[in-house]
Order: structure tokens, then sequence, then C-alpha cells
């Protein structure tokens, strides 16, 4: 039987931690994961969990204990935001490296400078590229339904990969919501037992993790790391199907809103699309063909599936919350342009960034986008590629 | 049973670092992991190591130097990972999936324990995981061509503190890092050099049965960077050890004990002669930097003395 609460996306990832009940969790505090960790600490303390803790001293350590503890050979998790994920980067790619499962919410958050503890993507895109898979989650719902298939994805045997549960600081991990909780019986069961792929820890089989690798043979490794990915979208479909029996919610690799019969449309990530979506109902009701696609697979990255859904439209707009120094565009847009660029026929593209440090993303500026929109599909001329929206005067 | 720790009985035991590692000839980084894991004998053990000369030498693609599980993570962070090991392992054992009494074991050199992985040692000790972290000192950064390290002796010649006409080499003190860890309050830190291979073994088996966490910290010759023989890697630590270079001691529940004291102490020429990295020291005019340095040395040992007898049991006054 479904519980529905009303509780934070942070509490509502901690109580997905403590139905998992992984064996090992690192912690370190950081705005606004720390709230996180700490109930998920509570949980500990009170016994509703026999997960071991180890409070490091830097997010550096964390990630660097995960990878001892996940090739020990159990379940592990850890989370972080912002700075956290910075200082975590070396280590990301080692985890990735050696195939370690682990699972790390992400609740998003600018990076300095200038220091801010806001909400913004910059932190997880600056991580896209570390081997990591990426689910990012709209709401505290998907942010609980994302974690516990994170598990199964992570620990699946063909993968054994560390992914990241992205979702957006304070707009989800502080704000109250309504979650409807699975019965902690039925996630156990889901998640399963886990089976350990060579453990440290099997002192009779001697096993060497992180040899070196020279010239003769990183490249081969790197082209069979590589071929892993390809199993990924596979893998998130089926578990994300078996969800579905669990919960009745669906998740696919994105979200397409409204798409099918659409001219122009918006490609969102995480929170922001919930107040698209209700923007694009309104336009609807006045006749506009608009829809949206949320990714929620991003790394790795479906161009395939993206680009057929989104290349029979006329305009489209992607909407990043991070931006990248160096003039570049923002990462989702080259992404969706990647996706795109082989067809013959597709939309045209523009790019606009939002929400930087939390700065509110409002229906204004989802319906200032589709208004820019039905001008680029009527006219096919394009006034600025790239522009920041909700700027101050 | 355990073994004893003679040559005889441990002759037989097995070699759980083997031979074929890349490591130069006559580097003394395998002898001292070869004696740890000997005096280890009797548990089985894991151990990470961070990078530097012995992991990039130790385990390239398929080949392997280490019988015993091993991790490499990064330079920085061995005790960290090891903290996820052990704390692993703690897990397992409590729900039953593991019963057997494994021991961890951290190795690193000194760059990758004075410097860059302070803090993940720093914090693994306080966290109070139950780990023996061993550095092998050799007294600067030798995989990536000998830089100056917080361990680095003062005045002398490393590529990035070359000994020249306005700068005699290290101008800084070496980092005592044996004292620092004591002041972590754990329950054992000790300092052992491989010349004294009972008195190393005796301190890895004493760390090995006691819980919670362990520093060695081992004196670890290397001929490329000393710019000395090939052959010289035991004399030369010998000669740490009886010029009080390299005090011979450990620190069991805050108590110092000094477990070989040189029976004539040495002047610190003895030792430095014998090594490239000091030779702009003997030109003329450079003799008190000499005296400087065994000043220091000196100064050391009359603390380390100080200390020791702090703790000695007590004479009954009449
Ligand atoms: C973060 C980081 N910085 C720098 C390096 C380059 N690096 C690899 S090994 C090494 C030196 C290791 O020195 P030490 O720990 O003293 O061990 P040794 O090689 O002397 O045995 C350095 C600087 C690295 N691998 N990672
Ligand atoms: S450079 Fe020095 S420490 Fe490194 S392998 Fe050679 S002798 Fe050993």
């Amino acid at each position: 039987m479904t519980k529905i609460v009303a509780v934070t996306g942070n509490e509502a990832v901690a109580n997905a931690f403590r139905q998992v009940e992984p064996d090992v969790c690192a912690a370190y505090p950081i705005t606004p994961q720390t709230e996180l960790m700490q109930r998920f600490a509570a949980f500990v303390s009170n016994g509703q969990v026999k997960t071991e803790m180890i409070l490091v001293e830097s997010e550096h350590s964390a990630m660097s204990a995960c990878v001892g503890a996940a090739a020990a050979g159990g379940r592990v998790a850890t989370a972080t935001s912002s700075q956290g994920l910075a200082l975590m980067w070396e280590i990301l790619f080692i985890a990735s490296g050696l195939r370690l499962p682990i699972v790390m919410p992400v609740v998003n958050r600018a990076l300095s400078a200038p220091i801010n503890i806001h909400c913004d993507h910059s932190d997880a895109m600056g991580a896209r590229d570390s081997g990591w898979i990426q689910l990012w989650s709209e709401n505290a719902q998907e942010a609980y339904d994302n974690t516990i298939q994170a598990f199964r994805i992570a620990e699946h045997m063909d993968i054994r990969l560390p992914v990241m549960v992205c979702y957006d600081g304070f707009i989800i991990s502080h704000s109250i919501e309504r979650i409807e909780y699975l019965d902690d019986e039925v996630v156990k069961n889901f998640v399963g037992e886990y089976k350990p792929l060579y453990p440290l820890l099997d002192v009779d089989n001697p096993k060497s993790y992180g040899p070196l690798i020279l010239t003769d043979l990183y490249h081969e490794v790197r082209k069979a790391h590589s071929e892993v990915y390809k199993k990924v979208p596979q893998v998130v479909l089926e578990v994300a199907k078996e969800f579905e029996k669990i919960s009745g919610r669906g998740y696919g690799l994105f979200e397409s809103y409204r798409l099918e019969d659409a001219e122009i449309g918006i490609v969102i990530l995480n929170s922001a699309a919930g107040t698209t979506k209700d923007v694009i109902d309104e336009y609807r009701d006045k006749g506009v063909k608009v829809g949206l696609l949320k990714p929620r697979l991003f790394r790795p990255f479906p161009y395939e599936e993206v680009g057929n859904a989104l290349k029979h439209l006329k305009a489209v707009c992607v909407l990043d919350r991070a931006d990248a120094f160096g003039g570049s565009f923002g990462p989702l847009y080259l992404d969706i342009a990647a996706s795109l660029c082989n067809f013959k026929e597709k939309p045209i593209l523009i790019n606009r960034i939002y929400g930087l440090g939390g700065r509110d993303y409002m229906p204004e500026h989802a319906g200032q986008v589709i208004e820019e929109l039905i001008e680029i599909a009527k006219t096919g001329k394009v006034k600025v590629l790239k522009e920041y929206i909700g700027v101050r005067e | 049973m355990t073994t004893p720790l003679n040559l005889k009985e441990l002759s037989k035991k097995e070699l759980r670092f083997t031979a074929g590692h890349r490591l130069c000839a006559g580097c003394a980084a395998p002898t001292v992991v070869k004696m740890i894991l000997l005096a280890a004998c009797d548990y089985p053990v894991v151990v990470a190591s961070a990078t530097g000369c012995l992991e990039v030498s130790s385990c390239i693609s398929t080949y392997t130097a280490w019988k015993v599980p091993w991790i490499h993570n990064a330079f920085e962070n061995a005790a960290a990972t090891l903290s996820g090991v052990e704390t692993m392992y703690r897990a397992l054992k409590k729900q039953g999936k593991i019963d057997k009494d494994i021991k961890f074991i951290a190795i690193s050199g000194d760059g990758g324990t004075y410097d860059i992985g302070f803090q993940s040692l720093s914090g693994a000790m306080e966290r109070w995981h139950n780990m023996l972290y061993v550095c092998y000192d050799n007294g600067a950064y030798m995989n990536t061509g000998i830089q100056r390290s917080g361990a680095t002796p003062t005045f002398a010649d490393t590529t990035t503190c070359p000994a020249g006409s306005v700068i005699p080499g290290k101008p800084q003190h070496r980092k005592d890092l044996t004292r620092i860890m004591a002041a972590h309050g754990i329950p054992y830190v000790a300092q052992a050099s491989p010349s004294h291979w009972p008195d190393l073994m005796k301190k890895v088996r004493k760390a090995l049965e006691i819980e919670g966490p362990k520093f060695i910290n081992v004196f670890t010759p290397c001929n490329r960077g000393w710019r000395t023989r090939t052959d010289d890697a035991i004399l030369l630590s010998r000669l740490a050890v009886e010029t009080c270079f390299w005090p011979l001691y450990e620190v069991e529940n805050g108590v110092t004990r000094i477990t070989v004291k040189p029976k004539e102490k040495k002047p610190i020429t003895e030792f430095l002669k014998a090594q490239g990295r000091f030779k702009h020291l003997f030109e003329p005019g450079k003799e008190k930097l000499i005296e400087q340095i065994q000043e220091m040395v000196d100064k050391n040992w009359e603390r380390l003395l100080k200390e020791e007898e702090m703790f000695a049991p007590k004479q009954e006054t009449q």
C-alpha cells in the first residue's frame, strides 16, 4: 500500500535511502544537500537501518571512501551539491573507471565565485563527462523514484556504473510536496540483495583495483568502457518498466509533453519543466501548438531518441540553467543541437539561460520564450541565438 | 599460532609482494613492503596504495606484484579509500556475510602522506578506523622526478629546490609527521627502518594487534633521488638510525619509548656524505650548514630522550 505524505525533497530521498538501506554511506555537509544526510543519519542513530556511516572530513574523502567501500563489495551511497561535487571531481572519474555502482543524489546548486547557495545546474554539468549516469528529476516524487531506480541501474550486471540523481536545490530539496511513498518491503524487494562483483574483501581470491595502464592499452580500455554506456538506455527502460509495476508511475529516457503534434517546443531540465507545462497548457488553450521535452537520462544522452522526438518541430528553445564560461552555449543546448544536426529537416534552435543562482523562473519567462518561438516559426528568423532571460535591468 | 619473527620461520612464508615489480634496482620500498607483509603473515590483509613509485611499478595492466587484495584510488586518498573498505568490512561482518579477521594496511610515499594526503590521513585517524597506515618515507616526490616534499630534509638538493649559488637546497625544516600523528592521540605510532628489521616487524605486528588507527613511518632510501649507490639502501638507513637522524621509537597509548638506542651516536656527516643530494654541503665555506643540520638532529634527539624519560617508570627515591 502506498502512503501519501507531505515532505521535502530531501526528506523523500532520505526515505528512499532508508528503504534501500545501503551497507555504507559517506556524508559531508553542504547546503542544500545537508538535510538529506542529516535525516538519514537519524535513521541510522535510531536503529531503523543497519547502514554504516562514514562521516568524512571532506567530499574528496567522501567519494574516495565510497570507491573503497564499493570495491570492498557492498551497496554504497553518498550525496552532495555544488562545491562538494567539484571537490569530488577527480574521484568521480575513478569511480566510473573502476565500474563501481555508487549512488549519489546531487542537489543542484550554483558554483562559486560568487558564492551562492541556490539552485542552478552548473555543478552537475561540470561532472557530466565523468562517466557517471545522470538521472534528472522534476519534483520530489521523481527524486524519490529515481533514487530507488538508480540502485538497480547502477548495480545491473551489464552496467556496474555510478549514478547521480539530480534535483533542484531548495526548489525541490526544501519545499514540501505531496509524495507517494512505496512500502518498505516493496522497495526492498525491488532493489533486491546486493550482488558483489570481484569484491576486494574476498581475500581468498585477491583482486587488484586501479592498475597503471600505459599507451599499449589505455586507448583500448577506454573504448571498451565506452561500449558499456550503449547498454545503459535499455537498462534504464527495463528498470523503469519494473518500477511502473510497483508504483504505477511510468518513466522513460525523457518526458514528452504535448510534443507529438507540436510545431514549436521547449527543452528544459528539472523543476522548471513543471512551470513550463502549465504555460504550455495555457497556450494550447489559445491554439498554439507547443510542446516540451524534459530529459531524464542526461548521461549517457539518448541522442537518437531525442533527435527523433524533436526533428518535426519548426523551432525549439533549449533552456539551460547553467552557462558555460568562454562564451559557449549552455550544455543542454549543445546536446540538443548534436542530436538534431544530422537530420535534413530540423527545427531552428535557440538557447536561453535562466535561473542562475536561484533566480526565479516565472510563467512569464516561459510565455516570453513561446512568443519568440511563434515568431521564429512564422518568419524563420532568429534575433539572438543565445541570451539570458529574467535578468534585472 | 603466531609465526615467530625469526629468519628461519619467516623464510618458510610465502612472499605476498612478489618479484617482477618494476621498481628501480636497489629501491628500499619493495624491501619495506615485503617486511610489512611478512610481519602480517598470520592475517589476511587488504592493502591500499597511494599514487607514487611503489604503486606505478607494482601493478601494470594485467601484471600485479600483489598477492593480496590491493586497491589504488588516487594520490591523496589512500587513507580515505581504506576507510571505505574497512567500513564495508565492518558492515558486512555485522550482517554475518564475512567472518574472517582481516587487517587493513595503507601504504603511501611521503608526498602522499605528509603533504597532499595529510587531510585524508588525519581524518581517517580521527574517525578511528581500524587500519595501519604506513608511510614509506623517501624524502621527496620520487615518482615525478625528485621534487621537494614536506619530508625532504633541510638543505637537500631536489629538482624544485635545487642547491644553487643563493639557495642551498631545501631551506625549510622537515615536517615531523610522526610527532604530528602521535598528537592525534591514536593508540600506536612508530618510526621504523629496514636496517633494523626485527624492530620494524615487531612494530608492524604490534600495530596490527591493536584495535583502531595506527601509523608507522618507515625510512626508505631511494638511490635515484638521493644519488647514492644502488646497493646501500640498508647501509644508509642504518646510518640514519645511528646518527639519530631517524630515531627508532614508538608512542603507544601516549607513552613514548625509544626502541633502538645507538651505542655510539655518529656525526651527521656520516649520513650526509654518502649522498649526492647533500654534496654541495661539503664544498668549502658551507661548514655552517652542516653544523645547522647537526644542531637540529641533536635538538630532536634530546627532546625525544626527555619525552621518553617523562614516561619512564619512576625510580623509588630513598
Ligand atoms: C592530485 C595529484 N597531483 C599530483 C600527482 C602527480 N604525482 C604522482 S606520484 C607523485 C609523487 C609521489 O611522491 P611520494 O608520495 O613521495 O611517493 P614516491 O614516488 O616518492 O614513492 C606525484 C606528485 C597526482 N598523481 N595526483
Ligand atoms: S625512484 Fe627511488 S623510490 Fe622510486 S623506484 Fe626508484 S629508487 Fe625507488
